[in-house]
Order: C-alpha cells, then structure tokens, then sequence
C-alpha cells in the first residue's frame, strides 16, 4: 500500500513541479485526441446522416421494390388483379413487413390558388420504412384508412403554402376534383425539397374523383416494398422474379432492391477512413508526447540517479515514469474528450449535412468515439512513457548521479 | 560484529580496447557501528568507487563484502535497493539535492521509499530533522534560493532522515568555502554520532579527515591506515 503510495506521491510531485513540461506535452496530446475523437464523432454522424438519407429515398436494408405492367400498353395491372398476386406472394414467403407506394396527382386548393401536386400514396408502414419522422403532428396510421377525411402529411414547403405557422392542430385543405373533399394534414415532415411533398395514406375509403388520379405513365406503376432480411434479399427477388409472372401472365414483373446494398460497406469504409486519420492524429500527438518524455528523463537522469540512491527500485522509476505519462495523457484525454463532446453537441451538423432534416435516430456524441479517445489516451500515454521508463531503469546510478 | 566488513574487494572496470583497468584492489576495511572513518586520496585514487560500492551502488569483481555480518554480493534488484534505502544515507559534494523542491520536500524523498508509520509521518519527520540541522525556517524553500552551507545542510539531513545504519559522505566540503566547509563537517559529525550512526567520509582536505576517529589512505586502489592527523579546533 505504501509503495501504491510512495508510487502516486512522487507521479504528483513531478507533474506540480514540472508543470511547464506536463502542461507541454498535455498540449499535444489534448489537441490529438480532441481532434481524434471530434473527428470520429463527426464522421459517425455523418455516416448516420448518409444512411438515414439513404434510407428515406430507398427504404431500409435490405428492400425490395416489386412492380408490373403490361409492356405493350405500359400501364399497371388493375388494383384488384394486382392485389391478389401480392397476397399470395406474401403468404407463400410469409413477408409481414412491407409497404405499398403509389403515384398520382391531386387538386389543392391553397389560399394562393388551385395547383395540382404530386401526391405519394402509401400505406402506414412506409413512414417506418423509410425513417420518415415529422416534425409536427404524426405519421399516418391505420385507422386513417377509413377516415371520412383523407389524411395528409405535407412537407414544410407545402405548409408553408397553406398558411405557415406551427401545426399545432390538425389543418384541412380541399381537394379538388368532380367530389371536392377536406383532407386534413395530420403531419409535417422536414424534406428541405424547396417544391411540395404529400403522402396520402393508400386506400383511404375516399375512393371519389378527390382521390389522386393515378398517373403510371408519368410517375411509374404502383410499388411493394418488401422489407426482408440482407443476406436473404437476393434469394428473395429470385423467388419473386419466378413466382409472380405466374400470377400476372403478360405482365412485366419486376423485382429489385431499392435500397443501397453498398452502403454499409462504405460507410464502412468511410468510418475506417475516418478512424484512420484520427489515428495518424494521436499518433503524431502521441510522438510529441514521447519526445517530451525521453527529454524529461534524458534531463532528470540525475534526478532518478539520487532517487535510487534513497532505495528506488527499477521497479519503482519505471512505475513512477509511466504513471506518469499514463496520468497525464488519461487526464488530456478526458479534457480533450469533454471538449469535443461540446463542440460536436452544439455544432449545427443537422443544418450543414442533412439540410436541417433532424436525425432520426441522432446518436448524440457517439461514445465509440468517446471511448476510442480516452483509450487512445491512455494507449499513447503508456506508449509514450514506455521508453523514457525503460531508459531510465538502464540508467546507471554511478553514472547518473555525477550526470 | 562489524557494521561494514569489506575483505579484499577489487573493483576492475574493462576498457574499449579489452584491457582491463583495476580501480580496488585488495581494500580490507570494518566500519563499527556508530564510527567515523575518514578516507583520504588523490583524485582518481578510487575514493567514490569505495563508496559506491559500500552504499551499494556498485558492486565488486573481487572479495567479500558483509554488511551487519551478512554477505552482499547476491543482493539483486529489489532487495539490495531497499537494504541502500534502509542501511545508507548519502552526503554528495554537489549536495545532488532535488530541484525545485522545498528543503522539507527534498529531506523527505528518501521516505517516499519507506513503508508504513515511516512513510505516512514523512513530512513531520522531515521537518524535524531540519530542525536539528538548523534549518527549521527554511524548510519551505527551494534548493535555488539557499546558501551553499545550507543546501549540503539539507542534503545532510536527508542522508539522517531515515536513520540510517551508515551515512557515507563523497568530498562533504568539496564545493564549500573552508569555514562553511568545516562547520558543515562539524555538524555533520555531531548528528551522526548524536543518532549512533556510523560515517564514512571520503575526503582530500586532511583537516575533514582529522575529525573521523580513524583514518586511512587510498592510493592507488589501494587502502591503508594514515598516521592520525591532529584536528583543528572548530571555531
């Protein structure tokens, strides 16, 4: 215990009285590791927000888009026709995630005038799928299906023609059309589209002329996003691919993967990237640590010749020398951590790489990265002080004493 | 039975060229417990390389060393650093005190290597034993900001800190004026025999050597008795 002791006592007594040299080599390592781990934490948020945009576009990992038309005319199979095919499939390969996704058009009447917007008709798993979160009010729900009054979700863009101002209560807007209809916006997402985005629950027991006109020539035939398992994905679209020109013949079937099947590996690789240059970073740090180091010791050989001469075993210099590196570095690496976690917190990453679309699952500050410093700390502090230790357990305490 | 027994020791350091160059040769020497021996020579006669290897620092290629009947020369490592700590307190000529601590610090380092009660009441101690050597008011300063007299003050009352068995001195008032020098001596020789520790003190100023109750000659590696040198009276 006394020696756990003595051992603490003297790493205390060269950090205060060699503070300028402590300080010093703080320096270097502080700015490593804070710039090790703001940089790993930035780029793990970046890689987040890369997957989460992907994801919005093209579903999650691993989905598949099935559609069918008739290749002579272009046009989709009727609803019905459609519809069968598709329950079959699903029960055959037992799928229970997956979300349906239309086109067409629709009259607004917004207090600037009549326009006619795309709207996306979607069934309610589609907002899940895709990471769609809003940002006031709420997705659509099952029970919008068979609301009198088709529920919309809108962008900001679109809101903002409505009317602006917070959605503190569900908004109407007409459609227009041979039966004009109240449709009621029951949620708004951040897309930064500067043009208008609807999503307009699927089947919404509204089937009137103010339903959207679908229109597969312009924007494609209607989807089925199947959501199954990554390393299932490929078997899957080969089953579909044979199975479902069975119960569509004449149709075009297609099957392929909406989302990005490459991502991972590069956000992988770009995580790697990322990892790799905060690296190089503490390392270069670490190197300024470890010349201070074999300095202080070169400079305090004598110092180390008198303190063996008092009965310090090598034991004990090695100790105290690493201690003190590994304290040092723990400590810088524990400010520089805090201080990367307050920039990288309050730096409007949001604004600057998602187009001020908030993250839906925002990682905060990644404690990987957290973690990863402080490790790195106390890895470089160890590195860095083992040499200067071993040099000066060699030395000899004849020689070093007249030094 | 002898604090110190040294028993034909020889010490030989092996040259660039592969000769081999004898520093001791043949050194017969007791210490008894609570003496003081005086050890005189030339520079180069072998006098710190005597002292090294009493205090533990070196080791001998030749003969049989007893330290309180107990043969050193399979001390390895850790048990003969902490014998050094226990056994020896050291006074150098260049003092060798810690910069930039205080006298207080600097006395109680050699504790930072003891265990238990000795380790824990460190910095009492430590003043405590300024305040023998006439230094109770300046144990808050800094080696820079004392005296010559003082610092080897200091360094004196390291080497007693841990009560030591032997304080072995290399050139004591080599680098003091000659009357801080002899009054450093006086004081040095008054403290050890105060606490019943014996002192060995290596020196070429005869007039150091004249208040050891025994003194020998080191030439040429070699150790003999010298004719008693009478001691001036310390004013």
């Amino acid at each position: 215990m006394s020696g756990l002791l003595g051992v603490l006592a003297e790493a205390w007594s060269e950090v205060r009285v060699h503070k300028a040299r402590v300080v010093l080599s703080l320096v270097g390592v502080f700015l490593a590791v804070f710039a090790m781990t703001s940089v790993t934490g930035l780029g793990l948020i970046v890689a987040q927000v890369q997957q989460e945009q992907a994801e919005r576009s093209g579903g999650r990992a691993a989905t598949i888009g099935l559609s069918a038309y008739d290749p002579m005319t272009g046009m989709p199979p009727d609803a019905a026709r459609w519809e069968a095919a598709l329950g079959g499939l699903l029960n055959r390969y037992g799928i229970t995630t997956y979300a349906t996704v239309g086109y067409g058009e629709g009259l607004f009447r917004l207090p600037g005038g009549t326009q006619s917007l795309q709207v996306t008709e979607v069934s309610p798993s589609y907002g899940p799928l895709h990471r769609i979160q809003p940002v006031a009010g709420r997705w659509l729900r099952e029970g919008d299906r068979t609301s009198l009054s088709p529920a919309l979700v809108v962008n900001e863009y679109l809101l903002d023609l409505l009317g602006g101002g917070p959605l503190t209560a569900p908004r109407t807007v007409v459609l227009g059309g041979p039966q004009p209809v109240t449709a009621t916006v029951v949620g708004v997402v951040r897309d930064g589209y500067p043009q208008p985005t609807v999503y307009r629950v699927d089947r919404s027991g509204m089937d009137t002329g103010a339903a959207p006109a679908a229109n597969p020539l312009g924007y494609g035939p209607p989807t089925l996003e199947l959501w199954v398992p990554d390393d299932q994905a490929d078997a899957v679209i080969s089953a579909v691919q044979s199975d479902l020109p069975l119960a569509l013949p004449g149709l075009e079937v297609q099957a392929y993967r909406q989302d990005s099947p490459g991502l991972a590996e590069t956000l992988d690789t770009l995580r790697l990237a990322v990892r790799g240059a905060g690296a190089v970073v503490l390392l270069l740090g670490g190197l300024g640590v470890f010349n201070v180091g074999m300095m202080a010791v070169r400079q305090r050989i004598r110092e180390i010749g008198i303190r063996r001469s008092f009965g310090a075993t090598s034991a004990r210099v090695f100790g105290a020398i690493m201690l003190e590196s590994v304290v040092a570095t723990v400590l810088a690496g524990l400010a520089a951590v805090a201080l990367a976690v307050v920039v990288v917190r309050n730096l409007p990453l949001v604004d600057w790489f998602n187009n001020g679309v908030p993250i839906a699952d925002e990682p905060g500050f990644p404690v990987q990265a957290a973690v990863e410093g402080l490790v790195a700390a106390a890895g470089v502090g160890a590195l860095a002080g083992l040499l200067p230790a071993l040099l000066a357990v060699r030395v000899k305490v004849i020689d070093a004493i007249r030094f | 039975m002898s604090q110190l027994q040294l028993t034909g020791i020889g010490r030989e350091v092996r040259l660039p060229d592969g000769g081999v160059l004898p520093i001791l040769t043949e050194v017969d020497l007791t210490v008894e417990a609570g003496e003081h021996v005086s050890i005189v020579g030339r520079s180069g006669s072998g006098k710190s390389t005597l002292l090294n290897v009493l205090g533990l620092l070196d080791s001998p290629t030749a003969g049989e060393y007893l330290l309180d009947g107990e043969p050193t020369d399979r001390l390895r490592g850790r048990r003969r650093a902490r014998l050094r700590g226990e056994c020896f307190g050291f006074v150098f000529q260049q003092f060798n005190l810690l910069p930039r601590r205080t006298a207080a610090e600097n006395v109680a380092a050699p504790l930072l290597y003891a265990r238990g009660r000795e380790f824990l009441t460190r910095n009492r101690a430590a003043r405590e034993v300024l305040e023998r050597v006439g230094l109770g008011d300046r144990a808050d300063q800094v080696p820079e900001r004392l005296s010559g007299g003082e610092q080897q003050r200091v360094a004196i009352a390291r080497a007693l800190v841990r009560r030591p068995r032997v304080v072995l001195a290399d050139e004591p008032t080599g680098a003091l004026d000659v009357e801080t020098g002899r009054a450093v001596m006086a004081l040095l020789a008054e403290a050890t025999a105060e606490q019943g520790t014996a002192l060995v003190t290596i020196t070429h100023d005869l007039a150091v050597a004249a208040l050891a109750d025994r003194q020998l000659r080191l030439e040429g590696g070699r150790l003999t008795p010298m004719a008693p040198v009478v001691a001036e009276v310390v004013p």
